[in-house]
């Protein structure tokens, strides 16, 4: 069922990129389409460590805030230490992303505090804190040093470097999600936490680990938003936090947990992507792309739940009916 | 979550001697007591009935919202388009005053705009069965986009006479109308919550939707209802938004939603739905505000008031399950 979900969404993909064509065919030539891709590899990456959240039945909020104030950190060690080499910026970006996702994922898992208040709480503050490390200012393409801004742009096999990484990341989790015991775990964690718990399953700590994930990519793309966009300061990644579960919403990642895979999430982010670059290219206002993004939500999820409705009976009902045996029997 | 092993504790009417000292609205009301002498000591000009009554422009219009938006929670829903409706409900104003429309017609247009998104929103979560996050994740971005598609970089100034009483009239020496109307709406909400059946329906929905289902409660069309009550009272708030800075931009109100649902948690409300009670959110939408008042009258910049609102949020929530830890108490 997961794999026909997912082929219908690359399917629309494919007929929204064969629309644009048919008004725009530059639109579809491959350098635009690696273009395309370049410009949705963060929104990915971001996706799937969000995916891995929503996966264990928790949600993270603080994803924007953390890409703001990890950027900010980043380029304000580049302008005032242009030395540090740039691999080791990404390696400081990514601890400082798991940093914050962990105090999240410590939140959640030992003082038990429901996700969506911990990440309502480090939204705000992570974003405060992104002010006051620049103080209000700016760090803009002069003061960062020139690798700084070229190491996301260096082209490998005609891919620009950040598209490998989206690939890498991609695969990484491909693998992850089926192949290893943790991946399992966050599956099972969201699906029936009750039950993993009696699998031996230490839901708390699961969770804990899927903010962590999440965190560490968010991190990591603090620091490719502020290369790529040549400009870290305290408004950047505003709202991105919706983008990335409107991604994973539209890939058919379930919100109460444990249902989604990792090309659902690709393919959400890709088709916000193509939505968003193909506006101005037939020539509507790019006002219309929070609309359309939020019909595509609403779309996505009505669509899922006529599926879900379609199954002989109704799930409450099914539980309503579980709870009268139950109680008949005991 | 692992609180799913666990039966949840029911809160009980048992009589206690220590009970009112252990409640959630006495520690908040004592939070924000040491907030009010701190401020009062930080700066000379907070003890100023004038000052005062700017304050409460700080939470009037979220703290509206968020009365609504607590009986939402305590069904087990959430609505995080309440700022999307401001916003919608806005330009619907903003298009008919500058098409010519007097005051009263303005008012009634954000509020039908209002209670009609909200039963959009009631529609989908209760029709589709879809979790009320996602849905109003998917409207707050539906709604805002309506308002820039609308819009686009324009701004609606025109205004029609009398309007501005709303967001900047005063009903009684330093009482604005703003205020005047939260402590109303205070007591209503209040009412209808502690003391109609309906109000203890709403308890029982978010305790166990399917024993209320099982004891009559019509659980679908109590949801749908609060999804229209809260679309309402963001039209009520766009209403008072809007009058006040006498403008609509499609960013209007950006943010509101995160800021109610603030109010709605630290006010003691449980965010899986349940409990909590009306006094709880209106001491804390004082709490917030006498917070970035206070702040804000030491300089501190709007973005850094939000950390500490973010800590508070943490901290008032954290600290009472952290010391009954160190003190070796497990809770339920």
């Amino acid at each position: 069922m997961h794999v026909s979900r997912d082929l219908l969404l690359a399917a629309i993909i494919v007929v929204l990129l064969v629309a644009i064509a048919t008004i725009s065919p530059a639109f579809v030539a491959p350098g635009n389409l690696v273009t395309l891709f370049n410009d949705n590899a963060i929104l990915i990456m971001v996706a799937l460590g969000q995916m891995t959240v929503i996966l264990t039945k928790c949600i993270d909020l603080s994803v924007g805030a953390n890409v703001a104030l990890t950027g900010v950190l980043v380029s304000l060690l580049n302008a005032h230490a242009p030395g540090v080499p740039i691999p080791l910026i990404m390696l400081l970006a990514a601890f400082i992303g798991l940093a914050l996702g962990a105090f999240n994922g410590m939140l959640v898992w030992l003082v038990r505090i429901p996700p969506i208040v911990v990440t309502l709480g480090t939204l705000s503050i992570y974003r405060g804190l992104a002010f006051i490390a620049s103080n209000g200012t700016s760090i803009v393409a002069k003061e960062m040093s020139p690798a700084f801004i070229a190491w996301p742009r260096f082209p490998i096999a005609g891919l620009p470097l950040m598209s490998w990484f989206a690939v890498v990341v991609v695969i990484v989790f491909a693998v992850l999600l089926r192949y290893t015991r943790i991946g399992r775990a966050f599956f099972a964690t969201g699906g029936n936490p009750v039950a993993a718990v009696y699998t031996g399953i230490n839901v708390g700590r699961t969770q804990f680990i899927a903010f962590c994930v999440s965190g560490t990519i968010a991190g990591f793309c603090g620091y490719l938003w502020a290369s790529r966009y040549t400009i870290a300061y305290v408004d950047i990644a505003g709202g991105f936090e919706l983008d990335v579960i409107a991604a994973c919403v539209i890939g058919g990642v379930s919100i109460s947990g444990g249902i989604g895979t990792v090309a659902g999430g690709v393919l959400g982010a890709l088709f916000l992507g193509v939505v968003k670059n193909a506006l101005p290219v037939i020539h509507v206002s790019p006002f219309w792309q929070l609309a359309i993004s939020g019909a595509a939500i609403l779309g996505a999820v009505v669509i899922n739940a006529i599926r879900e409705n379609r199954r002989p009976s109704r799930l409450i009902l099914k539980e309503a009916v579980a709870a009268v045996t139950l109680s008949v029997t005991s | 979550m692992s609180d799913a092993v666990a039966p949840r504790a029911l809160p009980d009417r048992i009589p206690n001697r220590f009970r009112f000292w252990k409640r959630w609205e006495t520690i908040l009301f004592g939070v924000a007591v040491i907030i009010f002498i701190f401020d009062a000591f930080v700066s000379p000009h907070f003890l100023n009935p004038f000052s005062l009554s700017d304050a409460t422009y700080n939470f009037t219009e979220q703290g509206i919202i968020a009365f609504a938006m607590a009986l939402l929670i305590i069904a087990g829903e959430i609505d995080l388009s309440v700022a999307s409706i401001v916003a919608i409900a806005s330009v619907a104003m903003g298009a008919a005053a500058t098409a010519g429309a007097q005051w009263p017609l303005l008012v009634v247009i954000a509020l039908v705009v209002g209670a009609v998104a909200g039963a959009f929103n009631g529609f989908i979560v209760t029709y589709f069965r879809v979790p009320s996050i996602v849905v109003t994740i998917g409207t707050m971005s539906l709604y805002r986009g309506i308002a820039y598609v609308v819009l686009g970089d324009q701004v609606y100034r025109k205004y029609p006479a009398g309007f501005d009483y709303f967001g900047q009239g005063y009903v009684w020496w330093v009482f604005s109308f703003e205020f005047v109307l939260f402590l109303v709406l205070a007591v209503v909400f209040g009412i209808v919550l502690h003391r109609t059946v309906f109000g203890r329906r709403i308890y029982t929905i978010g305790n166990n939707p399917i024993a209320a289902q099982f004891s009559g409660v019509r659980v679908d069309r109590i949801r749908f209802l609060l999804f229209v009550l809260t679309g309402l009272m963001s039209g009520v708030a766009s209403v008072l938004l809007t009058s006040r800075i006498a403008s609509t931009r499609p960013t209007i109100a950006t943010g509101y939603e995160l800021q109610a649902v603030t109010m709605v948690v630290l006010g003691g409300v449980n965010i899986l739905g349940g409990s909590g009670t009306i006094p709880g959110v209106v001491i804390a939408a004082f709490v917030m505000g006498l917070v970035t008042f206070g702040l804000g009258l030491i300089n501190v910049p709007g973005i850094v008031q939000s950390v500490v609102i973010g800590t508070l949020l943490i901290g008032v929530i954290a600290l009472p399950i952290v010391t009954a830890r160190l003190f070796g108490r497990r809770r339920a």
